[in-house]
């Protein structure tokens, strides 16, 4: 039974660490543009896709590296092209946009991938349970933890100590202010769209060694990004980190007593977090609403 | 005035026309009958959407939880407790109505565009229980084994199951009376003081009115118009599936919504004709409709964001 429950809170950490990414990108998004982006499961799945694609001219970890770098190229043309016109404009028009374009690249993935699934091979080394006693962690789980780890202190650190970091954390907080300052603010949050969408990439090329490629794997992975960055509270990034982590963990530790209600019990958190706490755990008063 | 006030008669004399005689005219145009039953059903969800959107500035991305609330009501209650097609109106109506009225309470506390996360949070609840808890709700395959049944008005029986007309008209009473109170409230104190919270919410603040009270109240009389329309969805189709839960289909209703024009009363029902018979042509003839329904929604956004009816309004003003 102990063992059951470390397992399944091993599971739930690496699966909240995985949110956190996810939900991170999104609350970058979001904090800096007012924009919730709804396609964000389709990067995701144009990461996972990409590296599948990329795999047998670069190897597992030349995809790894280029798959993400892409799919942030694509996510800057988006904005570009699309995202930039709805700045300011009222967030529905932004929500509908996201989710049009939702439509756009799940079709456009099923269309040059198929609508089957793929297997997805990960490197023999890291797919081999590490010790009998506990079989469930294996290379790959821990290997995804520790690069969702990397890239999350690696987002702090360029954050804190870059000037562009810098400047996203002032624009969240004030952006009138950050462009009277003479700040190229069309520029920031084109960089800034790009790095959320390269973290969706990330999250999709690692979803893709532990769940195998899908053109609907987006969706199901988008609903517990919202609902971590609720729980962490609207504009906080570590909120964010929690929130993913604390509903993982929930999800997994539910699991072992009522293995049906493991999806529901994040919704739970999410309707005591508002009932409790409306501006989330670690969220700013006032932000966005 | 007087002018205004007429030409404004004139066009809802047209539409009632245009709605009853469907059944007549649109064979015409390669429509059918059914197709015109789902019409109505979905242009009265993109109205409650609307109810809430556009008259007090409100934005769920999550009504379609209510809707499939309303569905899986009505289907309920036909399959196990009433074999009887108002009844089932009324169970789907009040099971998403009062579930819309409770969780409302939860969300009205958050506003803009977290009040639009939380309202697609929450309505993913409900999808995953429908699909989690199949020994009720018949999990992925949906519900079946219910039928609309025949109306029974004492004098005469209606066979609502076998005759698509029959149906349809019945259809149309039912949205003729949701979209009668719908205008009926909006005409009222309380409609008013939607559109003033709307305009300018802090104003109104400072006039003493309970904005919150009010959007709650906005927001649960919308879910119920919402469980209303989805029942009548569950009678049109005698099934139920999960997807009716989907925020996916929240976003059909917002999309409903503003190509047609939001902040116009009847809008969203020429939203729904556009979108509803664009889809179904649509599908029948690429399997890539939904990539077309994707760039369709994108260049709403970008060049139509007052809508079909908005920029008629435009026009004509200038």
């Amino acid at each position: 039974m102990s063992q059951l429950i470390l397992f399944n809170i091993t599971n739930g950490l690496i699966v909240g660490a995985f949110y956190a990414l996810m939900a991170i990108g999104l609350s970058l998004i979001l904090n800096l543009s007012g924009v919730i982006n709804f396609a964000h499961g389709g990067f995701l799945v144009i990461g996972g896709y990409l590296s599948y694609t990329l795999t047998p001219y670069l190897g597992f970890w030349g995809a790894l590296i280029v798959a993400p770098f892409l799919t942030a190229i694509i996510g800057w043309l988006v904005e570009r092209l699309l995202i930039r016109r709805v700045y300011g404009r009222d967030p529905l028009y932004s929500l509908l946009l996201t989710f049009g374009l939702a439509f756009i690249i799940e079709d456009g993935t099923r269309q040059i991938w198929g609508a089957q699934g793929l297997p997805v091979s990960v490197p023999a080394a890291l797919s081999k349970p590490l010790s009998y006693e506990f079989f469930f962690i294996t290379g790959y789980r821990l290997f995804m933890v520790a690069m969702v780890a990397v890239l999350i202190v690696l987002l702090f650190v360029l954050l804190r100590y870059t000037r562009s970091g810098i400047r996203v954390r002032a624009g969240t907080l004030d952006l009138e202010t950050v462009s009277a300052l003479g700040i190229n603010v069309r520029a920031l949050r084109s960089l800034n769209f790009s790095v959320g969408i390269f973290l969706a990439g990330f999250a999709g090329v690692l979803a893709a060694g532990q769940l195998g490629l899908d053109p609907n794997m987006g969706d199901g992975l988008l609903m517990p990004s919202f609902i971590a960055i609720i729980v962490g509270g609207v504009g906080s990034l570590t909120g964010t980190l929690l929130g993913g982590l604390l509903i993982g963990v929930a999800a997994g530790v539910t699991a072992v007593f009522f293995p049906s209600a493991s999806d529901a019990i994040m919704y739970v958190m999410m309707a005591i977090v508002l009932l409790v706490r409306p501006r989330g755990l670690l969220g700013e008063e006032g932000m966005l609403s | 005035m007087i002018k205004g006030r007429t030409s404004r008669l004139l066009v809802l004399a047209a539409i009632w026309a245009a709605l009853i005689a469907a059944p007549y005219w649109m064979p015409l145009f390669g429509g059918y009958t059914a197709l015109g039953s789902r019409v109505l059903v979905l242009a009265l969800g993109a109205m409650s959407v609307n109810f809430l959107l556009g008259f007090t500035g409100t934005l769920s991305f999550g009504h379609a939880a209510w809707f499939g609330l309303g569905a899986y009501g009505a289907g309920f209650c036909l399959k196990w407790f009433a074999l009887s097609s108002p009844l089932g109106l009324l169970a789907g109506t009040l099971l998403g109505g009062i579930a819309g009225t409770l969780l409302g309470a939860l969300l009205v506390r958050r506003r803009g565009v977290y009040f639009a996360m939380v309202t697609i949070a929450f309505g993913q609840v409900f999808y995953y229980i429908a699909f989690q808890w199949s020994s009720v709700t018949g999990g992925d395959d949906g519900l079946r084994g219910f039928s609309r049944q025949p109306l029974h008005l004492g004098f005469t029986m209606i066979d609502l199951l076998n005759n698509a007309d029959a149906f349809y008209y019945f259809v149309l009473v039912c949205f003729a009376a949701a979209v009668g109170l719908m205008g009926f409230i909006l005409r009222s104190p309380f409609g008013r003081t939607m559109i003033a919270i709307r305009e300018n919410e802090r104003r109104a603040r400072f006039l003493g009115i309970p904005v919150e009270l009010h959007i709650w109240i906005a927001f649960s009389l919308s879910c119920f118009f919402m469980a209303f329309a989805g029942a009548l969805y569950a009678e049109l189709n005698n099934f139920a599936d999960p997807r009716v839960l989907h925020y996916a289909l929240s976003g059909d209703f917002v999309i409903m919504a503003v190509m047609g024009g939001m902040r116009t009363f009847w809008g969203p029902l020429l939203g729904a004709i556009v979108f509803v018979v664009l889809q179904d042509y649509l599908s029948s003839v690429t399997v890539n409709w939904m990539s077309f329904i994707g760039i369709l929604i994108v260049l709403i956004v970008l060049f139509f964001p007052r809508g079909i009816l908005g920029l008629i309004r435009q026009r004509s003003a200038a």
